[in-house]
């Protein structure tokens, strides 16, 4: 039973994701994770005085992208100031979108065809970072704080998603696919690890059919996991607050990732009051006809697209494991290629989303037509699945070679069935109380047998083959 | 008259991080009102139909190429700077996460 | 023969020649400064080293047989809130006070590209705020003519450099009036151009959408080569127009004859003092006589015009000012907290103006009043820019005092900063519609001490407002003395 049995979750996301240009959005610093701090910045970055902000035409297409590949409409647009003092911000105002946002209106669909509505996805600034010295390294209990301005002024495009989600894993199926669909198009290079995709998530509860409760925003989630960690012990936090009879406060909490639990923020006398006005260094985007059709149609094939391609290829349902891994770990054109060949559509995408899914980057370099030809000796009975991976484990270290010399090569023939036949009745004949365990359903003679039939043929036999074999005699004869 | 209080000028002060005695608080009060009150005939205006001007100049998609320009060099930033450690700048302790 | 009293093209000229060095040129205006400056303060630093240096390249560059450029050794004093690259850059203020830009202003740059040579970071109100230079955290700048009295504001220093003699050029800044009035209060031209027609790269920023760099000068036509020196689009600032500069030093000799002048009514009357608006009489008599057509016309959003200035231009101001924060560069207070530092900092950082317009601004912008005031004003701009339209529908230029009065008293408008920021009420409308404007001596009030006529034109119109400043000029009454 759990907790949040009888209570709705209602959840909400807005995604920051930092676009891979050559430069930041303002500026011609490099755009770079990594790097020694405070060398990449310049006066605009720095917020020197005197200094004034010019748009990267890149990020614009990359925003553009984004809202052509979220379904969004995309509008002329205006940036605003968002006023506030905060030391990783240089101007002490952040440069953002506010009313006039370039894209609104899409939608995400999960694998499993649910929709989540998309309310905008806008272009501003980030900030640099900040470390806490003198303490455990967090802002309580710190002494002071160090700033690095080398993030300050990447671009990046905020997604906002409308309150559709009502479980964290729906959440967690989101971020997944918005990541995949980001680095699709080029936009992202998806390392959230490295902070260039951060999601913030709003969380309240209801009981179904009643109004929506105070949300409360999770900042600080660094991964899938902790995405999904944060959103259920915010729910319960919630749900129990609601039992004991007290409201939940509006309020922007931190996920602390080695506790477990989100943690308050600084409270506040009064709410922060941006004052947004236009930027008056800055004037309007207004992309034309040509170019917003030039970027919807310069869209690749979207990680969906590409499950339902390469699922009817494999005879496989798009939303099954398998499709999934192979598409988000671009193999899927492997496979696709395979069938193509006249492969076996299922044993490919099985080899696909498990030998080659372990050696990513040497399956994107792996021959497709080599590729194509070991699935179809596994598919004929030439090999056994065993042999089959130990070539294809080769094949993935060479790149490319011919699987019929490489299972040659090894002495891979598979075993004829009578030869094989003679060989477990050998071997039956002389373990005969271990086959009388085998014939009362001891579980573990399956493996004995199995082995030593796979000795015995030095490997040659097929698993599969044998344990048939052995369950075949144990039928009346 | 404008409604502009002794409160109104203590909030804003605190939201430009600046503070003000007693005494000068009542002075701003006054000046700051009297301004307002100057600017009383705008307020008065019924323009709801007019648009705004935020821009003299009529520009749209002012862009630049996504190409690397020379950056600053640090020890020449860090040297501005009141307080530096190790590359960074150092700022007193900070009380809360970002809004 | 000392060059000090000469115009910049005569000085050009003589360097370009080989008639006499950059170095001499330097030397003698160096010699002025001297003089004077003690009595004066128009300066928070005189670049003596970096001048001789600058100029011992204009001549090498000479020796060579190379093009020095346009203004080869002429000294122009810069208003010290443009980025000089190793030159403290202070806006007059403690808060940046030793702070050494890394870079420079694009006008800077461009100032040196034609051979001129920086003199000297002159005096301002603090962060370009004010109307006298009585703002300045540095004490104030004297009036040349009268130093009991203030030379304007806030480009007091650069008016009052030329004005003495210092440099024949000077870069100011204008958001509501700072070149063409401390121009008028000072005897010399002062002129502020279309907004967008001078990069605002390195200028440190007061009202992002009202502020543009402009030329100070002895006469109009200094002042036009000037403008086209530092004119011109910049790729690295946004808002500046996608043109190159407009050439107008060739339009100055043309005359007045069949242009259409306007009187601006709302800028005529109650608070004009008697002597100025008997000069702007004058003035246009004068036009009238080189055959230009005057008439009168009503500007009505022009009324209106210092409110809505005086929403705005302390909004952008709160937001561009939020940067000075002690962090980066500039002073710090040290804190027990940074919310400690930031406050201590800015307190201790900032003069009472500031204060004041930042205060006022981070008001207009607030959560229930934005709507009211800064929302307003932005409407007040369209009324303006659409009045104005009008006029010069019917008017090619138009005309009106630059400042109310003469040079007033120190501490004879500090008492009430209402009273200050009426200073600004004919230069105002001007930096709202985005539109240029030039101030050119004419005559003396009854005090002796001078008065300036403004001539407005429409956006990209300087041309003929260039024209029609040459014509006064050439028709003004002898110079103050």
């Amino acid at each position: 039973m759990s907790k949040l049995d009888g209570w709705e979750l209602v959840i909400g996301l807005e995604v920051h994701c930092e676009l891979r240009t050559a430069t930041k959005l303002f500026c011609g610093c490099p755009n770079m994770f990594g790097d020694e701090p405070n060398t990449n910045v310049c006066p605009v970055c720095l917020g020197l005085p005197g200094s004034l902000p010019v748009i990267n035409r890149q990020a614009v297409e990359f925003a553009m992208r984004i809202g052509a590949a979220l379904n969004c409409s995309i509008e002329p647009s205006t940036f605003h100031r968002k006023n506030y003092f905060y030391p990783d911000m240089p101007k002490d105002y952040q440069v953002s979108q506010y009313d006039e946002p370039i894209n609104v209106g899409g939608y995400l669909e999960l694998p499993d065809g649910f929709r989540v509505g998309i309310e905008r996805a806008h272009m501003e600034e980030d900030t640099g970072k900040t470390m806490h010295a003198g303490g455990d390294g967090r802002i309580h209990g710190s002494s002071h704080s160090l700033v690095d301005y080398n993030r300050s002024g990447v671009p990046l495009v905020e997604i906002v998603s409308a309150p559709d989600m009502r479980s964290s894993a729906q959440a967690r199926a989101y971020v997944a696919e918005l990541r995949a669909i980001l680095v699709a198009i080029g936009a992202s290079d998806g390392r959230m690890e490295e902070g260039s995709l951060r999601a913030d998530a709003n969380v309240s509860v209801r009981r179904p059919g009643e109004p929506l409760g105070t949300r409360c925003e999770i900042k600080n989630v660094n991964s899938l996991r902790s995405l999904g960690r944060s959103i259920e012990y915010e729910a319960a936090r919630q749900v129990d607050l609601i039992t004991a009879g007290e409201k939940v406060q509006q309020q922007t909490r931190h996920w602390d990732d080695a506790n477990g639990r989100t943690i308050t923020g600084r409270t506040k006398e009064e709410a922060e009051d941006y004052r947004y006005f236009l930027e008056p260094d800055l004037v309007p985007l207004a992309p034309d006809a040509a170019w917003i059709t030039t970027v919807r149609g310069s869209l690749p094939a979207l990680p969906a697209e590409r499950r339902g391609r390469v699922a009817a290829a494999a005879g496989a349902e798009p939303a099954s494991q398998a499709v999934v891994t192979v598409v988000d770990l671009e193999l899927d054109d492997l496979v696709c290629a395979a069938v193509a060949a006249g492969a076996d559509g299922r044993i490919a995408l099985a080899r696909a989303s498990n030998e080659v899914a372990a050696n990513v980057d040497a399956g994107r370099r792996l021959d497709a037509g080599a590729f194509a030809s070991l699935v179809k000796l596994e598919a004929g009975g030439g090999l056994t699945a065993t042999q089959a991976k130990t070539v294809l484990g080769e094949l993935l270290e060479t790149g490319g070679g011919d699987p019929a010399a490489i299972a040659a090569a090894r002495g891979f023939e598979a075993m004829d069935s009578n030869a094989l036949d003679a060989t477990i009745d050998e071997i039956i004949a002389a373990h005969s109380d271990e086959w009388a365990r085998y014939r009362e359903g001891d579980p573990k003679m399956a493996g004995f047998f199995v082995g030593l039939v796979m000795k015995a043929t030095q490997g040659k036999a097929d698993g599969k083959a044998v344990n048939a074999a052995l369950q075949d005699r144990l039928k009346p004869a | 008259m404008s409604k502009l209080t002794r409160a109104d000028v203590a909030h804003v002060a605190r939201l430009a991080r600046l503070e003000l005695s007693d005494d000068e608080l009542d002075m701003f009060t006054g000046q700051l009102a009297d301004v307002l009150d100057h600017a009383a005939d705008v307020e008065a205006l019924e323009i709801d139909d007019v648009p705004p001007t935020a821009h003299p100049l009529p520009l749209v998609n002012v862009l630049r190429d996504d190409i690397v320009q020379p950056s600053l060099d640090r020890d020449e930033v860090l040297r501005a700077a009141p307080k530096a450690e190790n590359g960074r700048f150092v700022v007193p302790r900070i009380l809360g996460e970002a809004p | 023969m000392s060059l000090a009293a000469n115009t910049a093209l005569a000085i050009a000229a003589a360097v370009r020649s080989g008639a006499t060095t950059a170095r001499q040129v330097i030397e003698d205006h160096l010699a002025v400064v001297a003089t004077r400056e003690s009595e004066l303060h128009a300066c928070n630093l005189v670049m003596t080293d970096q001048a001789l240096a600058a100029a011992d390249a204009v001549d090498a560059a000479v020796a060579r047989g190379e093009d020095p450029g346009p203004l080869a050794g002429v000294p122009v004093a810069l208003k010290d809130n443009m980025c000089t690259r190793g030159v403290p850059t202070t806006c007059s203020s403690k808060i940046l006070e030793g702070w050494t830009p890394p870079y420079d202003a694009t006008v800077v740059e461009r100032l040196r590209a034609a051979g001129a040579v920086a003199i000297a970071k002159t005096n301002l109100d603090e962060f370009a705020m004010g109307s006298s230079t009585e703002n300045s955290a540095f004490g104030p700048t004297r009036n040349p003519h009268d130093p009991s009295r203030v030379p304007g504001g806030s480009s007091g220093g650069s008016a009052a450099a030329v004005a003495a003699g210092y440099a024949p050029l000077a870069l100011g800044s204008d958001t509501g009036g700072s070149i063409r009035q401390p121009a008028a209060l000072c005897g010399v031209v002062g002129m502020k151009p279309t907004y967008g027609a001078v990069s605002r790269y390195g200028l440190i920023a007061f009202a992002s959408s009202l502020d543009q760099i402009g030329p100070f000068s002895n006469t109009v036509a200094d002042a036009a080569a000037l403008y086209e020196v530092i004119g011109g689009h910049d790729p690295r600032d946004t808002t500046s127009i996608d043109q190159p500069v407009a050439a107008v030093s060739a339009e100055l000799g043309r005359g007045v004859e069949g242009l259409r002048v306007g009187v601006v009514q709302e800028l005529s009357g109650e608070g004009i003092a008697d002597d100025v608006a008997a000069r702007v009489r004058e003035a246009t008599d004068a036009l009238t006589a080189a055959g230009a057509k005057v008439g009168e016309v009503s500007v009505p959003a022009c009324t209106f015009g210092l409110s809505a200035y005086y929403l705005i231009a302390p909004a952008e101001a709160s937001s561009n000012l939020a940067r000075y924060d002690g962090v980066r560069y500039g002073l710090r207070v040290d804190g027990e907290d940074i919310t400690q530092m930031y406050t201590r900092t800015r307190t201790a950082g900032f003069g009472a103006e500031v204060k004041r317009r930042i205060m006022l601004g981070t008001y207009a912008l607030s959560a229930g009043y934005y709507d009211a005031y800064y929302g307003k004003a932005l409407k007040v701009r369209t009324l303006i820019t659409r009045d104005f339209d009008a006029a010069y529908e019917q008017f090619d230029v138009l005309v009106s005092p630059t400042a109310p009065t003469t040079a007033f008293a120190f501490g004879a408008k500090t008492e009430n900063p209402l009273a200050m920021y009426l200073s600004d009420v004919c230069t105002i409308p001007s930096n709202l519609a985005g539109h240029p404007a030039i101030s050119v001596p004419f005559g003396t009030g009854d005090d002796g001490l001078p008065v300036g006529v403004q001539v407005l034109a429409p956006a990209l119109g300087e041309a003929v407002m260039f024209r029609v400043a040459a014509a006064l000029e050439a028709a003004a009454p002898g110079k103050a003395s």
